[in-house]
């Protein structure tokens, strides 16, 4: 297999006697935000007493009747709206029909050949170029319960607070052709969905969580091969391993002339590889109808178009603001619309201080600390008011960008404003051109072999002195003023 | 539509119901015949006819998003074949 190089796409499988593409679609389950249920008013709140939001609705009590949240129902419109897809006025709840432990219906409500949303699309930036991946349709379902192996040796435990909460099923057309472009695609949607306020996104949380579903061809084949289903990856690294073995697996299969079996396969965290669910084989047949307890969902054009209205501003749009207005890259612009909260810290301070350096400031010390930290933006201990008057003492001159880094450091540590600390520890930097002049004067008289040496053409030693003047003003001499200065002094 | 053997064994196995086998026969031939009366609607033409989810010309009653329920774990347990102070259990299912 070769690695992706930086400006062309790359990525194949290379086997014994061909080069194979990799096809890959992704179903990626999105839960709702939501206060409560899909269909009852039990929260959905992560991490509460085991059966503790559950109603007799969420545990399937007999003569129990499901009504529609209808935040749910907006929630999925906006996110239809965000992936620039059909929003369809007109969508059925169908019932999904299989036995499992955590699934107390005996069937998942969901929608079947009515989805709530049709098709759309996302852009996704890579190294490469710019690609659009379709989607195929959004649907709303309920999520199961979850089984709990681990408490009891021959014994499951069931808790059913997951059960019933709402779920986006996203399908994508197969238009992923590498783990770097499933990365991406995760993170864009992931990002998008943030920005709506749909989805928090909380891959720990399983509140994010795909189906992959792989394939591979011959390079110049038209016709898709085989697929195989990888249900359930929680993290994006699982799904990027996911792939690349089955896709390897799957090349071995065909080159030593076997067949792909279309087959649901569950991925091994431990062992890193996928293996065949063959216990799933008749789950297949899930005999979809129409739920006769749920009426269709009609939607108001009225509401779509307020809907619409009132939609946040997306990173795509948002980057190329950021281009347009503050003069960034596409790189920095594109970190900086990653996460609403990035975007919004780097609005806070570009408004007040200098634009490009706030970007080269943030994506170099800030983020570096805050990774180290394991902080998120809004947990920051530099608030975005004190951030931007670092970046502005910087540009004024007061301080140097080595002095800055040792301001920063100390606001990291005592949470304190970048002014007091400059006033109080005499960081200012000294610009005062008489000052400098009585310095640099002392340090030449001292040092006079130098100065004759320099003199008679040993200009190397330029650096000398300036690093003599840095260490005698406790690095707070101007750099530019020194150079002035030295430059003239030695002329002489 | 003839409904046979193999067909009622399908879907009972699906839907965990356990029938021997002359019931399964018996279960078939009055399911071929209800099929049959029901495939008379074949005979009309429904081209141009969208499928119909529901007779009731109504729209979908929903609610807003409120908490208003669950806290209940007892009587949610209470029913269960087995279980402890906090879980339903039931027999180890492992993939």
């Amino acid at each position: 297999m070769v690695g992706m190089s930086k400006d062309k796409f790359d990525y194949f499988i290379k086997g014994d006697k061909d080069n194979y593409e990799v096809i890959i679609g992704l179903e990626v389950h999105a839960q709702v935000l939501s206060k409560s249920k899909l269909f009852s008013g039990s929260s959905t709140k992560f991490g509460g007493e085991p059966n503790k939001q559950v109603s007799l609705i969420d545990s399937a009590f007999p003569g129990m009747l499901p009504v529609i949240n209808e935040e749910c129902v907006k929630q999925a419109v906006r996110t239809g709206l965000g992936l620039n897809a059909k929003i369809n006025n007109y969508s059925v709840f169908d019932r999904k029909n299989y036995f499992y432990a955590d699934l107390p219906q005996g069937y998942q409500i969901s929608q079947y050949k009515n989805p709530i949303v049709g098709e759309g699309k996302v852009l996704l930036d890579m190294p490469y170029g710019s690609k659009q991946i379709g989607i195929e349709r959004l649907h709303l379902e309920q999520d199961a319960g979850k089984s709990i192996h681990d408490l009891d040796p021959s014994n499951t435990y069931v808790d059913l607070n997951r059960s019933g909460i709402a779920l986006m099923e996203i399908v994508s057309k197969p238009d992923l052709r590498s783990p770097d472009e499933v990365n991406a695609y995760i993170k864009k949607l992931r990002s998008i969905m943030r920005y709506l306020g749909t989805c928090d996104g909380n891959m720990q949380e399983g509140s994010l969580r795909a189906d992959v579903n792989v394939s591979v061809r011959k390079i110049g084949d038209k016709k898709f091969g085989t697929r195989c289903e990888i249900k359930n990856v929680n993290s994006i690294k699982f799904m990027q391993m996911a792939i690349e073995y089955e896709a390897a697996r799957q090349v071995e299969l065909l080159e030593s002339g076997k067949q792909i079996d279309q087959e649901t396969r569950l991925f091994d965290t431990k062992k890193n590889e996928t293996r065949s669910m063959r216990s799933k084989e008749d789950a297949h047949d899930y005999r979809y109808f129409p739920d006769p307890d749920l009426l269709p969902l009609k939607l108001e054009p009225s509401l779509v178009d307020d809907l619409k209205k009132s939609l946040p501003e997306l990173p795509d749009k948002k980057k190329e603001r950021f281009i347009k207005d503050y003069g960034l890259n596409i790189y920095e612009a594109n970190v900086l619309v990653s996460e609403k909260e990035i975007s919004n810290y780097y609005e806070e301070v570009a408004k007040i201080s200098d634009k490009k350096l706030t970007a080269t400031w943030m994506m170099g010390d800030l983020f570096a600390m805050l990774n180290e930290k394991n902080l998120n933006i809004s947990e920051s201990p530099i608030s975005a008011k004190d951030f931007a008057e670092l970046i502005q003492s910087i540009k004024s001159g007061e301080i140097s960008g080595r002095i800055a880094k040792e301001v920063f450091e100390i606001m990291v540590e005592s949470g304190d404003n970048p002014k007091k600390i400059i006033e109080s520890k005499g960081m200012k930097q000294q610009s005062d051109p008489k000052e400098l002049e009585k310095l640099i004067n002392e340090i030449l008289k001292k040092d006079k072999g130098k100065v004759d040496q320099y003199k008679a053409g040993k200009e190397k030693l330029f650096g000398f002195f300036v690093g003599q003047v840095m260490k005698a003003s406790g690095g707070k001499a101007n750099p530019q003023l020194t150079n002035e200065i030295l430059k003239k002094f030695l002329k002489k | 539509m003839v409904i046979d053997k193999e067909k009622i064994i399908h879907v009972s196995k699906l839907a965990r119901i356990s029938l021997d086998k002359k019931k399964s026969e018996a279960l078939a031939k009055d399911l071929s015949s209800i099929f049959k009366f029901i495939e008379q609607l074949n005979e009309l033409n429904t081209d141009k006819i969208e499928p119909l989810s529901s007779i009731l010309n109504e729209p979908l009653r929903s609610r807003q998003d409120l908490i208003s329920d669950g806290k209940i774990r007892d009587k949610v347990l209470k029913n269960s074949p087995k279980k402890n102070e906090e879980f339903f259990v039931v027999p180890k299912v492992i993939e």
